[in-house]
């Protein structure tokens, strides 16, 4: 199973993503730059943390219009799996290859630390080696991870099942305490918390790694 | 020609940062403040290519593409010549 990390100017957890993915799962992992449209056959894309273009205008406003998420987009709408952790989430929002938006933390501080999320739904790509109501530790670090959308769309993702990860204690303001959403089809995730950071007992939990095992999982249900 | 384009958040959605900023000026004894919303502000040149309908047309464009998140953000503009 192959994996693709995006590296945009400023991405800085890529290198996290790609190590969890080589070192840990022990799968092919390539870097995917993002002026290229070239996914190069992954079957999966990691759209990794940081500050894609400075954050200039607002968190992922400027990636979004890359020459890889023109490619990102047509790989997702063809059922191809996409992660989007932290500002990769922020990235996939904006988008719009999922709903909602990422407003400033309610308490107006950037926020670092562990964070306990429970998972709501084991039925996706990105879960399926958890169980439902499952709590993991796994970290946060950002200044923007408060989920917001309108109320219909709120409903619909209730409705369907697509509130993939809930904190069990909201430190940002998010809606719904929503940490982590998929698309419709289940094969695009976003979520604040970042799994690449919980993958190893040395890094003070290896929670996240359910995460990496589910999609190595879902390749081989596919 | 320069345009003005103002993005703000949606009346329906909290403005920490605004709501900071009101709670700052009544505990510096500024009167008559009921609410504050934070935004941002754009000038933009024109270079003259453009008539007044077109470049109306042009700056919402940009403004609804690529300055604000309709998700979130409203915005308005005005154009002076």
């Amino acid at each position: 199973m192959k994996f693709g990390v995006i590296i945009f100017p400023g991405s800085n957890c890529d290198h996290d993503a790609y190590y969890t993915v080589r070192a840990v799962l022990e799968q092919p992992v390539t870097f995917l730059w993002h002026e290229s449209h070239d996914l190069e056959n992954c079957d999966v894309v990691i759209v990794p943390g940081g500050f894609a273009y400075g954050d200039y205008l607002r968190t992922g406003a400027i990636a979004r219009f890359s020459p890889v998420m023109e490619s990102v987009a047509r790989f997702a709408a063809g059922g191809g799996l996409v992660m989007g952790i932290c500002n990769g989430f922020q990235i996939l929002c904006e988008a719009g290859l999922l709903p909602g938006a990422l407003l400033r933390n309610a308490g107006l501080k950037y926020i670092s630390k562990p964070v306990q999320v429970r998972v709501e739904s084991a039925d996706t790509p990105f879960t399926n080696a958890c169980r439902k109501g499952e709590v993991l530790t796994i970290p946060i670090g950002h200044m923007e991870g408060n989920y917001f959308c309108d109320e219909p769309t709120l409903q619909a993702l209730q409705r369907e099942e697509r509130i993939v990860f809930r904190y069990v204690e909201n430190p940002n303001g998010s809606l719904d305490n929503i940490a982590g959403i998929s698309n419709p089809g289940r094969n695009v995730l976003g979520m604040m918390p970042h799994p690449e950071r919980a993958s190893e007992a040395l890094l003070g939990s290896s929670e996240g790694f359910k995460v990496f095992q589910s999609l190595l999982g879902a390749a081989v249900a596919r | 020609m320069k345009a003005y384009v103002y993005v703000t958040l949606k009346k329906t959605v909290l403005d920490p940062q605004g709501k900071t900023i009101q709670g700052a000026l009544r505990k510096l004894g500024y009167k008559g403040v009921d609410d504050v919303r934070q935004g941002k502000f754009f000038e933009i040149m024109l270079d003259g290519g453009l008539d007044r309908t077109a470049a109306e047309a042009e700056i919402a464009r940009i403004a609804r593409e690529v300055l604000t998140n309709p998700v979130i953000e409203e915005f308005r503009y005005s154009l002076e010549e």
